[in-house]
């Protein structure tokens, strides 16, 4: 069972972008946090600690009907390119890869779920992270899924709780619920527009916290950001889901807001940018990951605003896990130093806008922009 | 350029990393307070709330807990002195032997020390921790039946009769 093609459909459902704004919110993950009585959390575990761990949460697995007929990969076991596509496609983290040399840490893995878009990995930070990852803005619909199958879990597996600060983990800063929601979003408009500054701001001040593309430390690249509830203690679960939900919605609406901003006050120059981002990707012979996704940045929001019509969200998205090294490198057959890598992530990305990224020109886009007001004001 | 010099009026101080797209193209400024004042940003949210590894490093130095860098987890060895260094608790015991620490620091980061969330149940539950258990699963259900969510009620109405006593 440790061939990664059994992942059922490959791990990459959050990507088909149908949830509600997929054009907005690529996708919404909520996590639990969990760990079991009698054994030390994981940056303290000892090798006994961590095999039995995996040995109970094996047994568990069994008779959790959300995980049956799941895959349940184990990270020593499994090819490292392999590795990295499942960090790439976001179902582990950098921790269950270990360091380079001595590779992944004893009793690390992940489960996948055939049934639901949930997963569960084991011997990470904390014994296990349940977590689900969805297309497009569900939160609710993410946090029903993890529930369901930590109830399945808990049932099982004696999990540390505390009476009073509730579910422990190894950080201070997931204790209580354990609960991490995030929704990861496109917000070029208030970048363009600048007002992407107050708006992160205010959501400091709501109790929620913005990342990067791959979570903790990571930089904001391309314009997506991951936006998520900064405390786990003293709210319910559905609370602090409710918040989130709400508070995603009201900045997709700023968001929004800032677009038609663009488009009133600046139409010429954001078509332009658009087009350009077009013609780059469709012709460029190297591409490096970052200007790829800044680029993805510039169409996606012409898609958006119907700028580029016969293009689908779902290409883009399938553009941003692609084009990543280690997909790249399975594509190719072999290990690929960058600028290699950056020559088949410029091949990879003309050949899917040939197949399926044709824009066509109709009534909505004009051939010729009125050339007496080329700022559309 | 140094990223503790101001792109905007080139002192040594800059704390703010401005990312900008500007003709296609991924820029990245680093400015001092003042001039990201000026230009309408505040600082983000993970520098303006507090640095965690910055509370735990002051934590032992208070007066009350001069000894507490020797305070040592009975269970899995970890010492304050480690805690306050890496930020992150060795195992579930580590709560107790550092509690007077956590739940200052608990209070710091979420605003209290007391979880309402789920409520686990062990294998051998006291009736409190089953009326907190069905309180949980009572909330979720008014929740479900508001929404109109009948699947999840009626899951949640099995999970309720598994916990109530007969």
């Amino acid at each position: 069972m440790n061939d990664f093609t059994t992942i059922p459909d490959y791990g990459l459902s959050w990507l088909e972008a149908s949830g509600d704004h997929a054009d907005i919110v690529l996708s919404t993950r909520v996590r639990l946090a969990r760990n079991l009585q009698g054994h030390a959390f994981g940056p303290r575990a000892r090798v006994n600690d961590r095999e039995a761990v995996l040995r109970h949460f094996k047994d568990s697995c069994e008779r959790a009907e959300t995980l049956a007929n799941g895959s349940l990969l184990e990270m020593p076991d499994i090819a490292t390119r392999t590795r990295r596509i499942l960090l790439e496609r976001r179902l582990i983290t950098r921790d269950l890869l270990g360091d380079e040399e001595s590779g992944p840490p004893v009793g690390t893995a992940v489960h996948l779920s055939s049934r639901d878009p949930v997963s569960v990995m084991v011997n990470e930070e904390d014994h296990l992270r349940v977590q689900s990852l969805v297309s497009g803005l569900r939160i609710e619909e993410a946090w029903r899924m993890v529930d369901r199958l930590d109830e399945e879990l808990g049932r099982e597996l004696p999990y540390a709780f505390h009476h009073e600060f509730g579910f422990l983990t190894s950080c201070p800063t997931n204790v209580g619920s354990g609960l991490r929601a995030s929704v990861f979003m496109h917000l070029p408009g208030l970048v363009l527009t600048k007002e992407i500054g107050k708006v992160l701001q205010g959501l400091s001040q709501v109790g929620l916290t913005f990342r990067g593309l791959y979570g903790e430390g990571s930089e904001v690249v391309g314009n997506f950001f991951q936006v998520s509830n900064q405390t786990t203690l003293g709210k319910t679960e559905e609370d602090l889901v409710d918040h989130l939900d709400k508070i995603a919605r009201q900045v997709i609406n700023y968001e929004v807001h800032a677009r038609q901003v663009l488009l009133r006050d600046a139409r010429g120059v954001t078509e332009d940018k658009i087009w350009r981002a077009y013609g780059l990707l469709r012709y460029a012979r190297t591409l490096s990951f970052e200007e790829l996704m800044n680029l993805l940045s510039g169409v996606r929001l012409g898609l958006s605003l119907k700028l580029l019509p016969g293009l689908r969200v779902y290409t883009l998205n399938k553009m941003m896990i692609f084009t990543q090294p280690a997909h790249l490198e399975q594509a190719a057959g072999h290990d690929l130093p960058a600028a290699e890598s950056d020559a088949h992530r410029a091949a990879y990305v003309r050949r899917i806008l040939a197949t399926e990224g044709e824009v066509t020109l109709d009534e909505n886009t004009p051939e010729d922009p009125p050339v007496t007001d080329p700022n559309g004001r | 350029m140094s990223e503790n010099v101001c792109d905007s009026c080139g002192s040594e101080d800059a704390s703010v990393r401005l990312t900008q797209i500007e003709n296609d193209a991924m820029s990245t400024y680093h400015l001092c307070e003042t001039c990201a004042a000026e230009k309408g940003l505040e600082p983000a949210p993970e520098s303006a709330g507090f640095p965690l590894t910055d509370f735990l490093a002051q934590m032992g130095d208070e007066p009350s807990s001069k000894d507490a860098p020797d305070t040592q987890c009975s269970f899995c060895g970890l010492t304050f002195a480690v805690f306050r260094e890496t930020g992150r608790l060795g195992c579930p015991h580590c709560y107790e032997t550092f509690e007077t620490h956590l739940r200052r620091l608990l209070r710091r980061i979420h605003g209290g020390t007391q979880h309402v969330g789920k409520v686990y149940l062990p294998p051998d539950p006291t009736a409190s921790e089953m009326e907190k258990r069905l309180e949980g699963l009572r909330r979720k259900l008014h929740r479900a039946v508001d929404s109109e969510d009948f699947e999840r009620a009626a899951e949640l109405r099995d999970q309720i009769r598994s916990v109530e006593p007969a």
